[in-house]
């Protein structure tokens, strides 16, 4: 009987906690939406050549696909539901370039391994979001970029002295995603480190801030991302040890979405809104904007 | 059978690593759940208190929540160990619960007369208790101890999502090599089938050995 | 509260004044603890205004309560779906054709030898299921399976004279099973039924692994975010009490079953199986 009035108790201060709650959801560490750069919005640009953006004009809006577990990339507030970060500024560019206010972009978040899929079946217009180019998923989808270079890299705790680079990780425990390719190579290439693997990303960071793991390894932008969370506990050391183009995934045989989302690449980075887009996103993690690589425009196949 | 031949060592690690968590963790489940059900049938109030709130608790928390709790959780206090320990501890404490109710169903199953005969004979409380009724109880906790043991071993398949090293966890591996899925898991059913029938065994022979005919 | 057992007479004064003392002492003791306990907590900032303040916004609740809605629905499948299939094995190992029974045997014994998270790993990763019934499938297949033997022991616990009328009365086989053994069983086995469906919910929470968005794993997505200050202890504060207070209902109402029944006319031919058997350990339960 005891236990049935806890019980019943509990139940009753959850209720009474769900039903006086404050609106909205806790204020996050992001981006702040009044220091992200406004786009212009293009007007009267036309695109007939392109299937991609005919429908969307047809439809009013771009449906993009993005990742959401990526802080200062693209990150979703579990709460609001809303989608910041670098990646979704370039989609936000690139929305006004084509002519459609980057308000109205409908975001879609898309697992790594559905990317090809997505893009192939029309779910999605395009897709910015960590995406490596390389030559077999050219052989599916179309890439426009690369817009940013990223590479491996160590994420360590700010105090620590011992690790400036993978050659120091023998005998330290090193955590990244289960499967992963930064996992593998430093498997491979690094033999005396100890690997700890996880599902996501945050856990490693926690096990990092609560000692468990010496440091955590994947692209160096993933890794600010967090860093530039908790500066105070974090740091990226070294330099990148491998080179991960990230480009804008399109439908493959849409050339013309292709070639005029690297023009706009182009007009984005001169006139300054790349810039400001990276320092008020990724550049919160204290690493000043690197130059923006550039665009390649690979012929139609 | 290729899978098993090509990945035999791979295999035999993460044999190893289920064994290691199931011996460890049933020592600590059976030394604990000793100390709980002793707890528990003390004449002392704020013992039962401790040991009941014990067993309530453990018994009603999932052990997923109870691994996410200890791996991620003592770090916290600055308690840094390694993985394999804080599993040993997780799965330990949550099977401590099952033994000591088993242990205090199998003390209560010897009846008050027997104490009464006992300490008629003068015999003193260590003698009752070592003489007369804990060997009357092991005979009958045999069984429910034996398959509280064997859910261990198949509890320790949760450890591999917290990188621990154990054979559930083979398949990841296997699977980034391009090997046919199906088969790593037959393989790996066929451990732990050996792990649980090599308990099982054990607990049959004792209990032809010690057990009492009812 | 100990006299039934054999181990302590009826204690005289000096043991009671022992036995205060005893007490006085293990109080201390265990009060330390969870003193030491608290201090922790405190010492390492775990009541700070940053790492409780996000469960005060809707957002979060909402998350929340999406994550228990989750963790209930896998339950109700997993229970209908275990109660089904558990029907339908006991059926197979009480039929009278060999073969039938030795299928059911055979798959009865082998789900309950095999991991719980094994079979839900093995529906996930190599049938390429979606989580929830990869999830569902898994705690069927077990749950099940334990359920089955449970239905059996139940229906064969049922005291011979009651078969033996039934037969005699002229009635066959199924008219015996349906309107006199299995009635008298459920309800007999009935506590013991509930307690299986405790392992099923608790076990609900292992979706967490296979990225289910169940209740721990909206707890996981709360305590992993740098932002709130990664506010794992309260996390673990809010969500276990939720789920020890689920168990513990369930666990209560068997218990009440179990009272109830042992009074009930309806159930003097079968003893009523006790509600908490070692089965309410997942995985537990009589081996071969």
């Amino acid at each position: 009987m005891r236990r049935l009035a806890a019980a019943l108790a509990l139940i009753a201060v959850a209720l009474l906690a769900a039903a006086c709650g404050k609106e909205g959801s806790p204020p996050v560490k992001g981006p702040k939406p009044e220091q992200l750069p406004a786009y212009q919005v293009a007007t009267g640009f036309q695109l007939p050549d392109s299937p991609t953006w005919s429908a969307a004009r047809r439809r009013g809006h771009l449906v993009v696909g993005v990742k959401e577990d990526q802080p200062y990339l693209g990150e979703k507030d579990p709460a609001t539901g809303t989608y910041s970060g670098f990646d979704i500024e370039i989609a936000k560019m690139m929305s006004a370039s084509l002519g459609f206010d980057p308000k109205t972009i409908e975001f879609r978040t898309i697992a790594s391994a559905n990317r090809e899929t997505a893009l192939q079946n029309g779910q999605i217009d395009y897709y910015v979001g960590t995406y490596t180019i390389n030559d077999l998923r050219k052989k599916q989808v179309g890439f426009a970029g690369p817009y940013y270079i990223a590479g491996q890299s160590l994420l360590v705790r700010a105090d620590e002295k011992d690790i400036d680079g993978p050659e120091d990780l023998a005998g330290k425990r090193v955590c990244s995603a289960a499967g992963s390719t930064p996992l593998q190579r430093i498997q491979r290439d690094y033999p005396k480190a100890i690997p700890v693997a996880y599902d996501t990303y945050s856990i490693c960071v926690d096990n990092l801030i609560s000692l468990q793991v010496d440091a955590v390894t994947t692209d160096d932008t993933i890794l600010m991302g967090y860093a530039a969370k908790a500066p105070d506990e974090l740091k990226v050391v070294g330099r990148p040890f491998s080179k991960e183009p990230y480009g804008i995934g399109v439908p493959r045989g849409d050339t013309a979405l292709r070639l005029a989302l690297d023009d706009a690449l182009t007009a984005h980075e001169k006139n300054g809104d790349w810039k400001k887009a990276y320092d008020a996103t990724l550049g919160l993690s204290g690493v000043p904007a690197p130059q923006p690589p550039p665009v390649d425009r690979y012929p139609a196949s | 059978m290729n899978v098993l031949l090509d990945n035999l060592s791979l295999y035999a690690e993460g044999l190893l690593g289920t064994i290691e968590l199931t011996v460890y963790g049933s020592l600590l489940a059976l030394v604990l759940g000793f100390v709980m059900a002793s707890f528990r049938v003390a004449p002392v109030g704020s013992l039962r208190v401790f040991g009941t709130v014990w067993v309530t608790v453990l018994r009603n928390t999932p052990l997923t929540l109870l691994f996410f709790a200890v791996m991620l959780g003592l770090p916290r206090f600055g308690i840094v160990l390694p993985f394999e320990l804080f599993a040993v501890l997780a799965l330990g404490c949550y099977t401590s619960a099952f033994i000591c109710e088993a242990l205090r169903a199998g003390i209560n199953t010897v009846p008050t007369g027997q104490g009464e005969a006992a300490r008629s004979l003068g015999m003193t409380f260590v003698q009752t208790l070592g003489g007369v009724v804990l060997p009357q109880a092991f005979r009958s906790v045999i069984p429910p101890v034996g398959s509280t043991l064997i859910a261990l071993a198949k509890n320790s398949a949760i450890a591999g999502a917290f990188s621990v090293t154990e054979l559930l966890g083979t398949y990841k591996t296997l699977n980034e090599l391009g090997y046919s899925i199906i088969w790593s898991f037959v393989w790996i059913a066929v451990g732990y089938l050996i792990v649980t029938l090599t308990i099982s065994a054990i607990f049959n022979l004792l209990e032809k050995r010690w057990g009492v005919a009812r | 509260m100990t006299t039934g057992t054999a181990l302590y007479d009826i204690p005289g004064p000096l043991a009671r004044r022992r036995h205060r003392l005893y007490g006085v002492l293990a109080t201390v003791v265990i009060l330390g603890i969870v003193a030491w306990a608290l201090y922790l907590l405190f010492d390492t900032g775990q009541f700070t205004a940053a790492k409780w303040s996000p469960f005060a916004y809707e957002g979060i609740q909402e998350m929340l309560l999406r994550g228990l809605g989750n963790t209930l629905k896998a339950f109700a499948y997993a229970a209908v779906l275990s109660l089904a299939l558990g029907g339908v094995l006991a059926c197979g190992r009480l039929s009278v054709h060999r073969p039938l029974r030795w299928a059911a045997t055979v798959v009865v014994e082998f789900f309950r030898a095999m991991p719980v998270l094994v079979m839900i790993f093995f529906v996930f990763v190599a049938l390429k299921v979606q989580p929830l019934p990869a999830l569902v499938t898994g705690l069927t297949l077990y749950n099940g399976s334990v359920l089955a033997e449970v239905f059996r022991t139940g229906v064969n616990s049922v005291e011979r004279g009651q078969r033996e009328a039934a037969y005699s009365l002229g009635m066959h086989k199924t008219q015996v099973m349906t309107y006199v053994l299995v009635p008298q069983a459920l309800r007999a086995m009935l506590p013991t039924i509930i307690s299986q469906l405790v392992v099923a919910l608790k076990d609900t929470s292992l979706g967490f692994l296979i990225t289910y968005e169940e209740f721990l794993h909206a707890g996981k997505l709360i305590a992993g975010n740098l932002d709130y200050d990664l506010p794992f202890i309260p996390v673990v504060m809010i969500i276990s009490p939720v789920y020890i207070g689920m168990c513990m209902l369930l666990s209560w109402f068997a218990n009440w079953v179990a009272k109830r029944q042992r009074r009930s006319p309806k159930t003097e031919a079968v003893e009523v199986a006790p509600p908490e058997p070692g089965t309410l350990m997942p995985g537990a339960g009589t081996h071969p």
